[in-house]
């Protein structure tokens, strides 16, 4: 086989930008999570000591810290299982010749496509405390209002992540449908399946390696929230009941110069997100 | 099949019904939240909001930075990616395998774990906040896109590369002149892909950006939202005017090239 070593020509941007853009600031992201580390000004040296895990146990005992996991803990539980069942849904419904194929798909996908700071901007005014929401639901209405309930602050953004996101995850499951052999679905209704017996031998089984990516992103998704804390529920309140680990980061790490802790918590996070999509793949293995 | 347009159209109206309100809210006069409030009267309807948030946050200008901002990264990706998603498909070279081990292992790192080291890099080691150079850096080649571009160079026939070669054409004249007219759909598809980042992201322009002059729309807007809105005298009604004007340029662009924007696209991503 020849060989074309001008590839290497044509790859090199790219390289240089993997290398320079995450590999690099991988590494420094772990280095400054066990060093002392403060902002300085471009040029200025000054002594970044050691400090072991000190940075760690200040985020451990952070009780800030430690909330904004458990409120990402309940995002996860109702977000990721809403997304994979709706996304299904509404992917197999529009796999069938129905009337308006392309008007239904294109409206799935536009929240994907819209930017996350205007559509909170509309969820503020349904999600008011005078807000249309409340007021068709009148005295069922939470009391105070959505996001500002600590209560229902996290629930509504995992409500307004799954609404944004779904389309993309709709396009992936439609993607695996095409995948799942027409044969099968004959022979399930050959054995006298109904609908819903088939669905659950034929498609569940069909898309499962989609189902583990969407998952997968689902997770990942989650665990990257920072717009909607910040924004629709004004900075992670009501008293950090809705605050993420990236929005600490934030705050610890940009608005108040301790970037070390913000590596921590970073560290972290990625490997919070690697044991859940571990732990999600052994089940999801043992099931099989 | 009774179920399937009952799903559809109820989940049409709950994805549909927030752009419509967004479109309403942003030309009310008076808020109006009421049920009655999500139909357009007649009396209530004005331009007043568009004018109130381009006095605020001077659209023109955050417009312009999110051009810039947005175009950068297109066209980072669509020079460097082509040519790293055809080196990936086509070429046989040393690091290639590696190279594209690292690709795929990008895709579940996430971004805002390098938040903070690139901002120490590039805020504060490279001395880029407030360019547009510092907001493009981190995006400037889009990943998903170049796995993109490989798939569909993979998918022409092997003999059309071997045939040009024969004929003595170098690898950039094959490229240009044998695939690139051959993967037009997947140029329009990673193009759109690679749009909606940098146009909707917020995080890492909010960061890089402190004047408000350079500020993209998004960041613009946010700042707008979480600060100075409770001045205005219809802060609903600015905070949607802007948000339409934020958001109308994806949705637009994803209506009419919707077709482009399909799952056997995606899917080449999926099966991969």
């Amino acid at each position: 086989m020849r060989r074309q070593p001008i590839g290497m020509l044509f790859s090199a941007p790219y390289a240089v930008f993997v290398a320079a853009v995450f590999a690099y600031p991988l590494g420094l992201a772990v280095w400054i999570s066990f060093h002392e580390y403060i902002f300085t000004a471009p040029g200025v040296s000054v002594p970044r000591p050691f400090v072991g895990l000190d940075n760690y146990s200040a985020v451990l005992t952070d009780p800030a810290v430690r909330r904004s996991f458990v409120n990402i803990g309940i995002f996860l539980i109702i977000n990721v299982p809403l997304t994979v069942a709706l996304s299904l849904l509404l992917a197999t419904a529009l796999n069938s010749a129905v009337r308006g194929r392309t008007f239904f798909r294109t409206s799935f996908y536009l929240p994907y496509v819209a930017a996350s700071v205007a559509v909170v901007g509309v969820w503020l005014f349904l999600f008011g405390s005078g807000g249309l929401v409340n007021q068709v639901l009148g005295s069922a209405a939470p009391d105070p209002s959505w996001l500002i309930n600590e209560n229902w602050a996290m629930p509504s953004i995992a409500l307004f992540v799954t609404w944004k996101q779904l389309g993309f995850f709709i396009l992936l499951y439609l993607a695996a449908l095409q995948n799942v052999p027409k044969e099968l679905y004959e022979s399930a209704a050959v054995d006298g399946a109904n609908r819903w017996r088939s669905f659950r031998a034929v498609t569940v089984p069909g898309v499962r390696p989609a189902t583990t990516l969407v998952t997968l992103l689902a997770i990942i998704t989650g665990a990257n929230l920072f717009t909607e804390p910040y924004l629709l529920t004004n900075g992670g309140g009501p008293s950090g009941r809705s605050a993420s680990p990236v929005l600490l980061m934030y705050q610890r790490g940009i608005e108040q110069g301790h970037p070390d802790v913000a590596a921590a918590i970073g560290v972290l996070l990625v490997a919070g997100v690697l044991i859940v999509a571990g732990a999600q793949q052994l089940l999801e293995r043992r099931q099989r | 099949m009774r179920w399937r347009p009952v799903a559809l159209t109820l989940g049409a109206i709950i994805f549909l019904f927030p752009f419509y309100y967004m479109v309403v809210g942003s030309l009310q006069a008076r808020p109006d939240s009421s049920p009655a409030g999500a139909l357009p009267r007649p009396g209530n309807l004005s331009l007043n909001n568009y004018r109130e948030i381009d006095a605020a946050v001077n659209l023109g200008r955050s417009l312009l930075n999110s051009i810039v901002f947005t175009g950068g990264v297109v066209l980072g990706t669509l020079v460097f990616g082509v040519l790293a998603g055809y080196a990936l498909a086509r070429l046989r070279y040393p690091g290639r395998g590696t190279l594209f081990a690292a690709m795929l292992l990008l895709q579940v790192i996430p971004f805002q774990l390098l938040v903070i080291p690139l901002y120490v890099q590039i805020v504060r080691g490279y001395g880029l906040a407030d360019t547009y150079l510092g907001m493009i850096l981190p995006f400037a080649i889009n990943s998903v896109a170049v796995f993109v571009f490989r798939q569909f160079f993979l998918q022409l026939p092997g003999e059309l590369f071997e045939a040009a070669r024969i004929d003595g054409a170098g690898e950039l004249r094959v490229l240009w002149s044998v695939a690139l007219p051959l993967v037009r759909p997947a140029l329009l598809t990673a193009t759109l892909l690679t749009f909606i980042g940098p146009w909707n992201e917020f995080l890492w322009p909010f960061l890089v950006t402190k004047q408000a002059g350079m500020q993209p729309l998004a960041v613009a807007l946010a700042n707008y939202m979480s600060t100075v809105a409770s001045a205005a005298t219809n802060p609903y009604g600015a905070i949607l005017a802007g948000a339409c004007f934020l958001a109308a340029p994806a949705v637009l662009l994803f209506i009419v090239f919707q077709r482009h924007f399909v799952s056997s696209d995606l899917g080449s991503g999926v099966k991969g």
